[in-house]
């Protein structure tokens, strides 16, 4: 097969009045010029809405105060030191990685209880199944936060039928961390479901069915079959969710505005409140773009054994 | 007789001097002021969202009449203050430099903003000659560097008093709110009784009743608001106004001190409320008494009509440095890179007239509180019902014998801002109220602060 750079578009060549073509009609006829005209909207789309705003950011990131002086990595270097911004980090470390982790496991065991739902009953469940990601997630946090209030909280009022006292959801730190971690897992398991209901399907049977002829039993199976088939699928679903995760707004935001006491907040509720709450935009950037580095790290190294895998496979 | 053909002008020649008459007349026409349609130009406001529908109704009203008497074409945005929006806008045009050419803006906004807003001293000197003084609320947050930036506004604006059920405070606490605050004008000798110590008494009992203060210590302006004029009476100053850190003081061990009865009294999860929580409380006849303007009222009296017909408003408790009501006022204020200034101030300055400010506090049941004391005599805070009066003691009136007052000051707004919005008062509280000792909290405070003036 051609590596299809140059081979032109026989249907749509047009020669030239004398039978030859000019330079320009052999650049428009090759497939990668097609090809980058048609993704051209996406590139432009990506460069107005996400490449500039990302370096708009890093340059709001190194300015002063009144944004009138350049200072380098100061704001950085000025938030490491606060002690509400050190419990910001570990605030979103905890919400992000322990969300994750549930995610995948709950996503996991779905998963493969879904594939081993016969017929027409798996499109019911897995259909059932995708609600909470379908839901608009600003909407469906707002239930949750009606279910928690302190005046009409429907889990309250159902642990008063059963003689128990109130617990104050969003009113006592670490229940109010267990409380917008749970709405994330709820909302994000979904996510990993179907994502893990794809690659389980794609498993050759017949590797199955070699691996019991060898004696293997279930979690054999399932860590010497399943696992190494999954695993790029893993990766890069636990990345892209990692991102997502880290960068959550809109469940802390409503559950709790980052309280009490500061003890839910994660960086983008945090950077919200300092940058645009209390006018010091270039501190609320430099918030925000604090895990870029990391993530983008992490990234790298995850794309790279996806990339390094699929080679193995292909060879 | 005939006249002779050589004394009609011949029309069909163009001689130079016609040709240069008819330019120089073509050029000289746009100086000649033609009122025709839109003549003034174009003029955009946002204001703020007004949670009483008819209040953007009487707005748009009093607006489309003044374009239509003026021939300027106004653009009207009604902008929610829910999830922020009214505030993420305001940041968005500043960065662009483009957008309405008249904001309101809230509280701390002038300051955030004031490098890109134009001064307004002509149209405040014009309205306080007319109305007279504002209060000093006004005058921190809209003056900067002695130029008024941003005109005080009626609408949004508001004081957050307490409103207490009549009955239930009666009833469980001995205390006539009624026959403290009567709905007429003049000081009464049992509001001198209503100190910081009669309302945590009064909490108490409530709270031992099951009907506790529904007070909030979360980070939302209703919990700043109460916590900023709690600290305020006892004198406790957590930033001077000169941007001195001064936490350590014998006044804020005192307000802590009290604070630490005050929170255990609170329902237990005050530390979570939002702005709406206390509403709710009020409303489903939980809470004795709330800190709020009149919305919760008005939201009981469509929904829970024997709550509303049982709220009474009225004026703060008072402290060792006095009596302070929580104020949180809204401005009218026009971008520097507006294209038509002129229009614009012409604008603010027409709708703060005491006609226009009446008819929209009018609609909104008088939620809108004038920045004039002048115009305090407004009928609507005595006919708004039930029970009659409700709301008489809403606005501060002078025989109150309090100030208006806003969290964190008298810091400077830079400081203040960030003390008001990071809800810094409220959390020390709340971390009284997690068990925290008054020596705890004031170290976290302080480190805090320290991390505010950069």
């Amino acid at each position: 097969m051609a590596d299809g750079t140059n081979v032109p578009i026989g249907g749509l060549a047009a020669a030239s009045p004398k039978g030859r073509k000019t330079a320009m009609q052999k650049f428009a006829q090759r497939r990668s010029t097609t090809g980058f005209l048609l993704c051209l909207p996406l590139i432009l789309l990506v460069a107005c809405f996400v490449v500039y705003p990302a370096f708009y950011a890093i340059y709001l990131s190194m300015l002063n105060k009144k944004m009138t002086a350049f200072v380098g990595l100061g704001n950085f270097q000025f938030l490491l030191k606060r002690h509400t911004f050190q419990l910001v980090i570990f605030q979103s470390c905890l919400f992000a990685i322990t969300a994750v982790v549930l995610k995948a496991l709950l996503g996991f065991t779905l998963a493969h209880l879904m594939h081993n739902i016969p017929g027409k009953n798996q499109k019911i469940w897995r259909g059932l199944l995708l609600v909470p990601w379908v839901i608009p997630l600003a909407l469906s946090t707002l239930t949750w936060w009606w279910m928690f209030d302190p005046s009409y909280s429907a889990f309250n009022w159902v642990l008063n039928q059963f003689g128990f006292a109130n617990v104050p959801w969003l009113g006592v730190g670490w229940i109010a961390r267990f409380c917008t971690i749970a709405v994330n897992v709820w909302y994000g398991t979904p996510f990993f479901m179907i994502m893990y209901l794809a690659a389980l399907k794609s498993v050759p049977e017949q590797l199955y069915e070699a691996s019991a002829i060898d004696g293997a039993n279930a979690v054999q199976k399932l860590f010497f079959v399943t696992l190494p088939m999954m695993r790029n699928i893993i990766s890069i679903t636990v990345l892209f969710s990692l991102i997502t995760t880290f960068a959550d707004f809109d469940i802390v935001r409503i559950l709790t505005a980052g309280g009490p006491q500061d003890m839910t907040h994660v960086f983008a509720t945090y950077a919200f409140q300092v940058g645009i709450q209390s006018g010091d935009i270039p501190l609320g950037a430099a918030d925000s773009l604090f895990m870029f580095p990391i993530l983008a790290f992490a990234a790298f190294f995850v794309l790279r054994g996806v990339t390094k895998r699929t080679k193995e496979i292909a060879a | 007789m005939t006249t002779p053909d050589i004394a009609k002008p011949n029309l069909g020649t163009t001689t130079r001097r016609r040709a240069l008459k008819l330019a120089a007349a073509s050029a000289a026409l746009p100086l000649v002021h033609i009122r025709t349609g839109r003549a003034a130009g174009k003029v955009s406001i946002a204001f703020w969202d007004h949670w009483v529908p008819a209040g953007n109704d009487a707005m748009q009203k009093q607006v489309d009449a003044w374009g239509a008497k003026n021939q300027v074409e106004v653009q009207v945005d009604f902008i929610t203050s829910n999830g922020s929006k009214n505030i993420l806008t305001i940041a968005a045009e500043a960065q662009a430099k483009t957008g309405h050419d008249v904001q309101a803006f809230p509280t701390w906004e002038v300051h955030n903003n004031a490098d890109l807003l134009e001064p307004i001293d002509d149209v405040m000197k014009r309205l306080t000659d007319k109305y007279g003084q504002v209060n000093d609320v006004c005058n921190y947050l809209a003056k900067v560097k002695g130029q008024w930036l941003a005109v005080p506004t009626s609408s949004g604006t508001q004081y957050k008093g307490p409103c207490g059920r009549i009955s239930v405070l009666k009833d469980k606490a001995g205390l006539d709110v009624v026959g403290m605050y009567p709905a007429k004008a003049g000081h009464t000798a049992a509001s001198d009784a209503w100190t910081w110590d009669a309302h945590y008494q009064a909490a108490e009992a409530c709270y031992k009743a099951g009907m506790p203060f529904a007070i909030g210590l979360g980070q939302t302006s209703d919990s700043v608001d109460f916590a900023g004029a709690l600290f305020a009476a006892f004198g406790a100053e957590l930033v001077d106004k000169d941007g001195n850190v001064t936490i350590k003081s014998d006044k804020v061990r005192a307000v802590l001190e009290h604070g630490q009865k005050l929170v255990k009294v609170l329902p237990d999860d005050a530390v979570s409320f939002d702005d709406a929580s206390n509403n709710r409380a009020l409303i489903s006849g939980k809470s004795a008494l709330i800190w709020n303007p009149p919305s919760a009222w008005a939201v009981a009296k469509r929904d829970a009509p024997q709550v509303a017909a049982d709220c009474w408003s009225f004026s703060a408790p008072s402290g060792p440095a006095g009596r302070f009501l929580p104020y949180l006022p809204f401005f009218w204020g026009v971008w520097s890179f507006s294209k038509n200034k002129g229009a614009a101030k012409d604008l603010i300055e027409a709708l703060l007239q005491r006609e226009p400010v009446e008819e929209r506090c009018d609609a909104v049941a008088g939620y809108d509180v004038p920045p004039f004391n002048s115009m305090l005599d407004f009928k609507v805070w005595e006919d708004v019902e039930p029970p009659k009066g409700t709301v008489y003691n809403y606005p501060l009136r002078p025989f109150h014998n309090a100030k208006a007052h806003i969290a964190a000051l008298p810091a400077p707004p830079e400081i203040a801002v960030q003390i008001y919005n990071r809800g810094t008062m409220p959390t020390m509280l709340a971390k009284l109220k997690s068990g925290q000792t008054i020596d705890q909290v004031i170290a976290w405070a302080s480190d805090e602060l320290d991390g505010f003036n950069r």
